[in-house]
């Protein structure tokens, strides 16, 4: 049953040196603050699970909490490169860092089959493309009624997913609407879940499309205004198009990151 | 490489954006790609063909928006959407089963079959000489839509003989080898670039030079390919921009500045020239 919780204890409580996180959100409800907290409380060793790593995961892997990603594309969008993340693969900067690598559909198959208490899925997927040669997740399997030759990629069960949502009622129940991506499998793939929400409401009352992920299956809610920005919540604020644009500056140059991180690590509460 | 043009009146950049928008007359529904061409994608809808539906890996489908996104997932596209849907149900039901006309999608490296890279430039994929963005949709795309369009820039490390990584297969080594595989969809059947128009070849399913750009010499092609481009018999060019065709991509890009003729997406140049500066 979810807790209501601060940020900071829900970290704590939640997430260790070497589990598998996915901070999930694809281009909205990206989980910034606790990716932020996660940097703050010096987590280290971390596996991190995404399919759209974007400047979240660069700030994390840039101040060391990763030591490998398992991802499907990895941009600052519409920007360009996530420089601290080609840093690390190309450069081993602060560390090396071990690549997983996918495509956006086997990713989201692998979270499906992962919610869904399966050791893998199926789809079409990965044919002719070098993937395969490099992914161990990534395997070939026939159709037991077809015979016909079908791609499989291994479940994904993190240890721990961290979502951004609208609201939440006093309950813990979890609200999201708009662009959901695939918040819900990595919730319900997830051994452990943590969301971060603009607002704890009375009630929910209902949003066209919403998703609601009941109390008994996350862990923990910590209330985080603002808690996806510079990424966005659907009726609450617009995507900070300025900052994505300014990561690309701070992000290319260790020593300009390097003072960032100083600046988050300084900042009590955090930077918003 | 970029932004040459011998032509007065417009840029290479809008010339290649109107061909790639003119392109997509007649279909049905678009799989867009961030960048190149989600501005062309939406210069067709404004101008050419209203009803073309826009669908993005975010899970938007029909999305109508006023200025082109700067990510598959803005706010835009979510509140102008006919349907938004998970992203397990985009790839799953919507994009696998071969329902999607037309993959519209860019490249870091394009090779003489279509293949193409937006994963690593260099030989050694563990320790690469430029780490792209990586796959995001594309593979799939590129298999499970009828067909395939790529909106790129020509330039020589663009167009290579060989791609260092096959992140997306265009007609692999060559004739048959899609049907080996058991793709369903067609594969690239137009590469539109900033000076003009290549096709896979019947045949060999070679890329060849169909179409030139106004004012673009066809040896000026060939010194920005990477391989002996071909170049078809009955070479024609490109119908010059219209007034109206500039008036509203102008329109549709100055409504955010730089977003438009920064962003190259995903894997995109942007990423490769940001590189080659190291």
């Amino acid at each position: 049953m979810a807790e209501l919780t601060s940020l900071a204890e829900a970290v704590e409580a939640l997430i260790h040196d070497g589990d598998t996180v996915a901070l999930e959100g694809f281009t909205h409800l990206i989980p910034v603050a606790a990716g932020q907290e996660i940097i703050r409380q010096g987590r280290r060793d971390l596996t991190l699970v995404r399919m759209t790593p974007d400047i979240i995961y660069d700030q994390m892997i840039g101040a060391g909490c990763a030591s490998a990603l398992v991802f499907s594309w990895g941009g600052n969008p519409g920007v360009g490169s996530l420089h601290r993340l080609r840093d690390a693969v190309e450069h081993d900067w602060p560390g090396p860092l071990r690549l997983e690598e996918h495509s956006h559909a086997g990713m989201a198959n692998r979270y499906v089959a992962g919610a869904a208490g399966l050791p893998f899925a199926v789809l079409r997927g990965y044919v002719g493309t070098d993937l395969a040669k490099h992914t161990p997740t990534v395997a070939q399997v026939a159709c037991p009624f077809t015979g016909e030759v079908l791609t499989a990629v291994a479940a994904l069960n993190p240890d721990v997913a961290v979502v951004h949502a609208q609201r939440a009622d006093r309950r813990g129940n979890v609200q999201l609407w708009g662009i959901t991506g695939v918040q819900k499998e990595a919730v319900l793939a997830a051994r452990r879940s943590l969301v971060t929400v603009e607002e704890v409401v009375d009630a929910l009352d209902p949003r066209p499309g919403a998703v609601v992920l009941p109390a008994w299956v996350v862990s923990a809610v910590a209330v985080a205004p603002r808690g996806a920005h510079p990424s966005y919540a659907q009726g609450y604020y617009e995507r900070d198009n300025g900052y994505y644009r300014d990561w690309d500056a701070i992000s290319r140059d260790r020593t300009a990151f390097t003072g960032w991180l100083d600046r988050l690590m300084a900042a009590a509460g955090g930077p918003r | 490489m970029t932004g040459a043009t011998g032509s007065p009146g417009w840029t290479a950049d809008e010339m290649m954006t109107i061909a790639a928008a003119r392109s997509l007359v007649g279909r049905t529904a678009c799989f867009v790609g961030i960048g190149l061409p989600s501005v062309a994608a939406n210069l067709a809808r404004r101008l050419h063909h209203p009803g073309l539906v826009l669908v993005y890996e975010s899970g938007t489908i029909g999305a109508k928006p006023t200025t082109p996104p700067l990510s598959i997932g803005d706010g835009e596209l979510a509140e102008t959407a006919d349907s938004v849907v998970s992203v397990p149900e985009i790839f799953n039901y919507w994009l696998q089963p071969g329902r999607i006309d037309v993959g519209f999608l860019s490249a870091a490296q394009i090779d003489r079959f279509g293949n193409i890279n937006t994963t690593v430039v260099g030989p050694d994929y563990r320790r690469p000489k430029i780490r792209l963005p990586g796959a995001g949709g594309a593979p799939e795309i590129a298999a499970s839509c009828r067909e395939v369009f790529v909106v790129v820039r020509h330039g020589i490390r663009t167009f290579v003989d060989r791609v260092d990584f096959v992140t997306s297969l265009g007609y692999g080594d060559g004739p048959g080898h899609r049907e080996r595989l058991g793709l369903r969809g067609r594969g690239p059947v137009l590469v539109i670039t900033d000076l003009g128009i290549l096709e896979p070849d019947p045949a060999t399913r070679e890329l060849t030079l169909t179409t030139v750009h106004p004012g673009v010499h066809v040896d000026a092609v060939l010194a920005a390919t990477g391989w002996d481009l071909a170049v078809a018999d009955g070479l024609r060019s490109t119908e010059p921009p219209t007034a109206k065709e500039l008036s509203v991509l102008r329109e549709l890009t100055a409504s955010d500045g730089p977003r438009a003729a920064r962003s190259t997406g995903e894997g995109g140049l942007n990423s490769q020239s940001k590189g080659d500066e190291r």
